[in-house]
């Protein structure tokens, strides 16, 4: 409303034709889905009663979805468990992750040709073979290495033994394995929020005498959080997914717990639907996570942070509430 | 005291086959403030760098309060500093920049405690009153939380100020410290810099405000091409040049 003198001039806001077509299309498909999901179709049996000497007989119709038998499996105790361990798993491995994603990334920005070199050729190989293939690999690692030492090469001396075949559980095979993978992405993702940092940042925090540690720790990292946060949020969105490869070397997670209860019971679509929908609720979670630490570290970048949806939603119900509030027609005086 | 705070003798340093600093001399007596002029590309930022360290020099002999920036003598010999001591110099050095890089993602109050609190090793409270008194000093009292984006270019620099002196430095360098700011927004940071010369600060500043150095400086060096081609009195060194190349110079800046 924009004001002239004392006289309000009416603004009429620019008409979205296209969006207004579009709008109505995407009603209709959302309705045509809804359907769909909430439809029943008959199981070929049918059903008949007496009610007072009357036999009335129909056929018997089931959701399309089995969103029945949806309901009774979404919380028995494998799916719980299965879900449990998916977590777990997503945890570990994406600490593993970021904790090597950030370490090559300082590798591979150093000034030491060999660090530099040795960070490339890491990322170069875990991103260059199928993750499948690697976590298989870990699966079978014993058969390799049933026992691994650490000591001096080339000399008698060691230090450690680690027996291969009790310490690679599926489990641990499947950790690694998600974990040094995930490294490699997480490298280049951290590499990308290290190089965003200005340089003078750096020259700054140099020049009040700050080590390069501490330059690192309290200047640059959390500066390049910004630029990190949001594809590490997506990475561990796609991890929580990527964790149902373990269901092939024998860690029962909650793929795995879905898929042993339909190779008993044959509900193969409902089981999916089961597992889908606890992906769904975690990725939903996380998002919302996600979100919040992207606010808390944009701090200082910008002016006004936006607005938390529950903020927004806050100011749309205010500004409605001021619209009936305010008399019509509206004539506001500056 | 004889020894000065900064001198420079035979002062080189290339970047590859480019000799930006081609024997550099300069003297910089403890409590005065040192102008350094001169054209774009003569090496001005150069030198202000390599005397904090934050560049290598690779001859001459570079004095900072009579010690060897980066070397120590010894036995005849000149040891290489290690990180820790080289980090122990430039924490009593204070450099301001022209852009200002103050911590993008710390307020204004942080920007002030983090030296003290992770350099110096202060506590916390004594870091917080002595950031306050020089955001009043500054002119800056009720600006802590705000966030770097949220200042005006006079302000973050009068913040940066405030941030080199909470280390207490025994010298400041300034480079370029208005080139970056509005016309109108000059004169306050110019303020808060000759109070600082007033209170008997060592300060080099790298500077196109000729009337800044004619009224503040003790000295001028005009740099030029990588050496030292007049310096003196700024009043006679601004006024009367004898050389031709600044006197192009100044006929350029004023
Ligand atoms: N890291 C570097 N690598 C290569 N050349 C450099 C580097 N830093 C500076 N130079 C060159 O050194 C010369 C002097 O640079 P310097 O920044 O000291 O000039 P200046 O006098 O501060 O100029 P200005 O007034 O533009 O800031 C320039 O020609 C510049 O291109
Ligand atoms: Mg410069």
């Amino acid at each position: 409303m924009t004001t002239n003198g004392d006289t309000a001039v009416q603004v009429v806001p620019v008409r979205h034709f296209g969006r207004w077509v579009a709008s109505f299309f995407a009603v209709i498909v959302v309705a045509m889905l809804i359907h769909t999901l909430l439809s029943k179709i008959p199981n070929g049996q049918v059903a008949c009663q007496t009610i007072d000497a009357v036999r009335t007989c129909h056929n018997v119709v089931n959701w399309r979805f089995s969103w029945n038998v949806v309901f009774q499996y979404f919380t028995v105790t494998e799916i719980i468990q299965g879900l449990g361990r998916t977590l777990l798993l997503t945890v570990i491995s994406m600490t593993i992750g970021i904790t090597l994603g950030v370490t090559i990334a300082i590798m591979r920005i150093s000034e030491s040709r060999l660090l530099s070199s040795t960070a490339w050729s890491y990322t170069w190989f875990f991103r260059g073979t199928p993750v499948y293939v690697q976590l298989i690999f870990w699966f079978n690692i014993a058969a390799i290495f049933p026992l691994i030492t650490l000591g001096v090469p080339f000399t008698h001396i060691t230090f450690f033994h680690l027996d291969t075949v009790t310490f690679f559980t599926p489990f641990t095979a499947g950790v690694i394995g998600l974990g040094l993978n995930e490294g490699a992405y997480m490298s280049e993702i951290a590499r990308a929020g290290l190089i965003a940092v200005e340089e003078g940042q750096i020259e700054a925090a140099s020049s009040i005498g700050m080590t390069k540690s501490q330059t690192l720790r309290l200047v640059v990292l959390p500066q390049a959080m910004r630029v990190i946060i949001p594809p590490t949020g997506n990475e561990v969105i796609s991890m929580l997914k990527t964790t149902s490869l373990v269901s092939s070397i024998g860690v029962i997670d909650l793929l795995g717990a879905a898929q042993n209860i339909y190779s008993a019971t044959y509900q193969v679509v409902p089981m999916l639907i089961v597992a889908s929908l606890w992906y769904l609720a975690v990725t939903t979670i996380l998002s919302i996570g996600q979100f919040y630490l992207e606010r808390y570290y944009a701090k200082g970048a910008l002016r006004t942070p936006p607005p938390t949806p529950i903020q927004r939603i806050r100011s749309d119900v205010r500004g409605i509430a001021a619209k009936f509030r305010t008399p019509r027609p509206a004539k506001e005086s500056r | 005291m004889t020894t000065p705070m900064v001198s420079a003798k035979g002062v080189t340093k290339s970047y590859g086959a480019v000799d930006v600093l081609r024997g550099v001399d300069l003297e910089v007596a403890r409590g005065e403030v040192t102008c350094l002029i001169g054209p774009s590309g003569s090496g001005k930022s150069t030198l202000l760098r390599c005397i904090n360290h934050l560049e290598k020099h690779d001859a001459g002999e570079l004095r900072v309060d009579g010690e060897l920036v980066g070397y120590e003598a010894r036995g005849g010999k000149l040891y290489e500093r290690n990180d820790k001591q080289i980090c122990s110099e430039r924490a009593q050095i204070g450099m301001v920049f022209q852009r200002f890089n103050l911590f993008a993602h710390m307020n204004v109050l942080d920007n002030i405690t983090v030296g003290q609190i992770k350099v110096k090793g202060l506590s916390e409270d004594v870091a917080v009153e002595k950031a306050r008194a020089l955001l009043e000093r500054v002119g800056l009292s009720g600006k802590e939380s705000n966030y770097p984006s949220q200042l005006s270019g006079g302000q973050q620099q009068r913040v940066a100020i405030a941030r080199a002196l909470a280390m207490e430095p025994k010298l400041m360098l300034f480079d370029e410290p208005t080139s970056a700011l509005d016309p109108e927004l000059v004169g306050e940071v110019l303020d808060v810099m000759k109070d600082l010369a007033r209170s008997g600060m060592t300060m080099v500043v790298v500077t196109h405000e000729m009337n800044f150095a004619r009224e503040v400086a003790n000295s001028v060096y005009f740099l030029d091409q990588g050496v030292i081609e007049e310096s003196g009195d700024p009043g006679q060194v601004l006024s009367s040049p004898s050389s031709d190349r600044l006197k192009l110079f100044l006929s350029k800046v004023l």
